[in-house]
């Protein structure tokens, strides 16, 4: 109870004019990836057909000794033969702040369906490989990888 | 009305725990070097992937910076345009097992230098062009190349009585506590070698292949580098690039790892 | 910069599938990074990566910011007529880099 002070109002307005104007300059964060954005983007790429699991051999260390540089390897059981073969294969991840990792293309003169690099991982999360095949069939493999952090950052 | 005091026992039982294990750590410091023979490179922790990646020059990202370095051998620099190779001819036979026995004594410098320091010594006397800036790009990759060299070399710090001082120094601030977290090199890499700290392996820290390609930075750097890191990694305040501090460090590191292989451009987490 | 290091076995028989490995120089900014006054770093990545052998595509990648610093991708193809390999990288800020490697095929 009591009359509200004069000084209150006023701080109440300049208080709701600065989150105004400042609600107009936050950007948003981006959203970290989820296991939901992830399905989100396999369907982006493989639309609404079904997606089997068998012939993709997914390899990553089962625990990272750093998740700046982790090595991926991935191979799917096909015969690369003109009418049989590989088109793409794509990796996703859970937890990044993408869900995706990297696609590639291939045709019949690969000879073997199989690539690997070297990818990031913000945090111990799976991770998907889904390879696109020339009759139009979508198979996959999914692996949990645990990542450690270094001990003594740099820096900041 | 009164609240009810806190049970005193369980607080005093923690407190006692932790100061125990403190205390343990504590009069464990300065305890005696690693015995000879139980030391290791830090190599032999690595994962398969990571081994595998330093194994093979072809998949080694630090062959970049050797790539680039062998390409500044050859180049030309400075007013007196010449060459590292001009005076040094080829380096894989004259660069041979330099690496392994810097920091040498410097009569210019009344003091220890490290490898960076040396190249920086020949660009500014000998090419008469400007040192490079530490850390830099070019600094690093003719470090790999000149490092490169004496790979499977043992290091071999130099008998020399005038660096015995300055060896002196750098185990001391091997030992020395620093930082809020108030602890010294020697209770982790000495002590505790081979159990864990938050997840990661403690090494031995012995500096078996500088430059290293480090998986956090993803790139190449010196053992400076490393050493600053470890610095504010214990909230202290890391002694600047080329600080006589930090040679002193890398000569007792040395000294330390003398016989070990070096590994150079290893790959490390 | 580094010159993109590219890895072809020296000589293959015709039929035989062979691995190619290419590491290039690339800092791979992945834009979700901040300064430490809260600025972000804008991202710079590799973006493609195709490689084709005798003029013909034979494998392409598109790369995302989780692709690790100075990226590094193998592949296979099979051993048709001697020749040339070239790989090209195109990426942020009109970053583009290319090589080739020579193929003897017997």
């Amino acid at each position: 109870m009591g009359k509200t002070k004069p000084g209150a109002t006023r701080r109440a307005v300049m208080l709701g004019g600065l989150a105004g104007g400042l609600a107009a300059t936050i950007r948003l964060e981006p959203a970290q990836a989820t296991p939901e954005r992830m399905r989100a983007a396999i369907r982006t790429v493989v639309g609404e057909a079904s997606i089997r699991k068998g012939r993709v051999d997914l390899e990553v260390p089962p625990l990272v000794e750093n998740g700046n540089t982790v090595s991926l390897a991935v191979s799917v059981d096909s015969p690369m033969t003109a009418t049989d073969y590989v088109k793409a294969i794509h990796v996703f991840n859970e937890k990044n702040p993408q869900p995706n990792v990297i696609s590639v293309h291939l045709g019949p003169r690969a000879g073997k369906a199989k690539f690997s690099t070297r990818f990031r991982l913000a945090d111990s999360q799976i991770v998907t490989a889904i390879a696109d095949m020339s009759d139009g069939s979508f198979w996959s493999a999914s692996a949990d990888v645990i990542v450690t952090l270094a001990a003594c950052v740099e820096g900041i | 009305m009164s609240r009810r005091a806190p049970r005193l026992g369980p607080i005093i039982g923690r407190v006692t725990a932790v100061a125990f294990v403190l205390v343990a750590i504590a009069s464990a410091a300065n305890c005696a070097d690693i015995p000879l023979d139980q030391r290791r490179s830090g190599y032999l922790d690595l994962g398969r992937d990571s081994k595998a990646m330093q194994d093979d020059d072809t998949i080694n990202p630090a062959t970049l910076w050797v790539q680039d370095g062998e390409a500044l051998w050859n180049q030309k620099a400075g007013a007196a345009n010449r060459a590292c190779a001009d005076c040094h001819q080829d380096a894989t036979v004259s660069m041979k097992g330099v690496a392994a026995r810097y920091p040498a004594f410097s009569v210019a410098r009344n003091g220890p230098i490290n490898l960076e320091q040396r190249i920086n010594l020949c660009r500014s006397e000998h090419q008469q062009a400007q040192p490079f800036a530490y850390e830099n790009r070019e600094l690093l990759a003719l470090t790999a190349y000149v490092g490169r060299q004496s790979r499977g070399v043992a290091i071999a710090p130099p008998d020399d009585d005038r660096l015995a001082p300055f060896v002196e120094a750098g185990r001391k601030l091997f030992n020395r506590r620093i930082g809020q977290i108030d602890m010294s090199c020697a209770q982790c890499h000495d002590d505790n070698w081979g159990k864990k700290l938050a997840g990661s392996l403690i090494p031995q820290a012995q500096p078996t292949g500088y430059p290293i390609y480090r998986l956090e930075w993803q790139s190449l750097g010196s053992l400076q580098r490393r050493l600053r890191n470890c610095m504010t990694g214990l909230r202290a305040e890391a002694y600047e690039y080329g600080a006589p501090e930090n040679v002193n460090l890398e000569l007792f590191l040395m000294w330390r790892a003398r016989g070990l292989l070096l590994e150079t451009p290893a790959v490390r987490p | 910069m580094a010159r993109p290091l590219i890895n072809v076995p020296a000589s293959v028989k015709r039929g035989q599938v062979f691995e190619i490995k290419t590491l290039i120089s690339h800092i791979m900014e992945t834009g979700f990074r901040y300064t430490t006054t809260g600025a972000q770093i804008p991202r710079d990545i590799v973006t493609t990566f195709s490689c084709s052998y005798n003029g013909e595509e034979i494998f392409s990648a598109n790369l995302y910011p989780a692709i690790s610093a100075n990226p590094f991708l193998t592949f296979s193809t099979v051993a048709t007529e001697s020749g040339t390999l070239d790989f090209k990288w195109t990426g942020d800020n009109g970053f583009a880099e290319s090589a080739t490697a020579k193929i003897v095929v017997e």
